[in-house]
């Protein structure tokens, strides 16, 4: 049953961000350019959608398993750091050059965008090359215990 | 700034963030997860045993939504200015970035800041600064 639950809802979603007029980089960008002739709707979109999750997320803290039964697997990660900030900032350049995120970019490509898939093919590859990366940093740490233990 | 009546739209806006909110909601109250798409794509590149087939119907539905929505109504438009390079290179930074950042717009944007996460606020402030500012240099300096 999960991954009907998950077609639903990613369907769902898509159907939100098309109606929301978030499936189009062009209005991305003009919600970006503060300079230009600004378009606030993303704002609205934001306010639309936090407001639901607002008492989705509520409900789902207080539980310790989903309506399926499955684990409740919120995030744990608490960490305000380098990482965090310096990747939310590469990603808002990314954003900023193409006007797309990843879940738009899917829903492009769902319509037939080749450049919604070139994007997709390279983010896949810019995700894969971090893996590759932080898997051999984790490898090279825990050989040298010495470099750890310091 | 100028505001762009025109092109502003703010009930379709909120209309659609309502359905949003809504797929968020059915997926952790039915999955127990969050609707964060980059860290759904991404768990797929290093699967776990019984942690991929809801992922890939996640993004199936994503996939089917214009497929759906043309069925019913008139897709509206979706215009992609930047050039197929342009495209490679905001791909790469947007993996490199989501992966590094923990998220996205839905991860961080709209699931991190409904479950009132500090992180998730620091997240969206710095994606939504860097991004304001890239468009303002291609725009107004590099551009002009």
């Amino acid at each position: 049953m999960a991954p009907v639950f998950a077609f639903v809802a990613g369907l769902t979603f898509g159907l939100g961000l098309i109606v929301a007029g978030m499936a189009d980089p062009a209005k991305i960008l003009a919600f970006l350019d503060i300079a230009g002739t600004w378009d606030p709707s993303l704002l609205f979109v934001m306010a639309g959608a936090i407001a639901v999750g607002l008492v989705a997320f509520a409900v789902a803290r207080r539980r310790t398993s989903s309506v399926l039964g499955l684990p409740m697997q919120l995030p744990t990660a608490r960490a305000i750091d380098t990482r965090l900030v310096g990747g939310s900032l590469l990603f808002g350049v990314g954003w900023g050059l193409a006007g797309f995120c990843p879940g738009p970019a899917i829903v492009a490509l769902g319509a037939g965008y080749g450049k919604a898939g070139a994007f997709i093919v390279a983010m896949l590859m810019g995700m894969a090359a971090v893996d590759l990366i932080e898997r051999k940093r984790v490898r090279s740490e825990s050989e040298t215990p010495d470099a750890s233990g310091a | 700034m100028t505001l762009d009546s025109g092109a502003f739209t703010p009930w379709s806006a909120t209309a659609g963030g309502i359905v949003i909110g809504v797929a968020a909601a059915l997926l952790v109250l039915a999955n127990g997860r969050v609707a964060g798409i980059s860290g759904i794509v991404g768990g797929i590149l290093s699967p776990r045993s019984g942690d991929v087939a809801w992922r890939i119907a996640f993004i199936a539905g994503l996939l089917a939504a214009p497929v759906v929505h043309s069925a019913v109504s008139v897709l509206p438009a979706i215009t992609i200015d930047g050039t197929y390079p342009m495209m490679i290179v905001a791909g790469l930074v947007v993996g490199v970035g989501t992966r590094y950042g923990g998220g996205c717009t839905s991860g961080h944007g709209v699931c991190g800041l409904s479950r009132l996460s500090p992180r998730s606020l620091v997240a969206t402030l710095s994606f939504i600064a860097s991004g304001f500012a890239t468009v303002y240099f291609l725009r107004h300096l590099a551009g002009s």
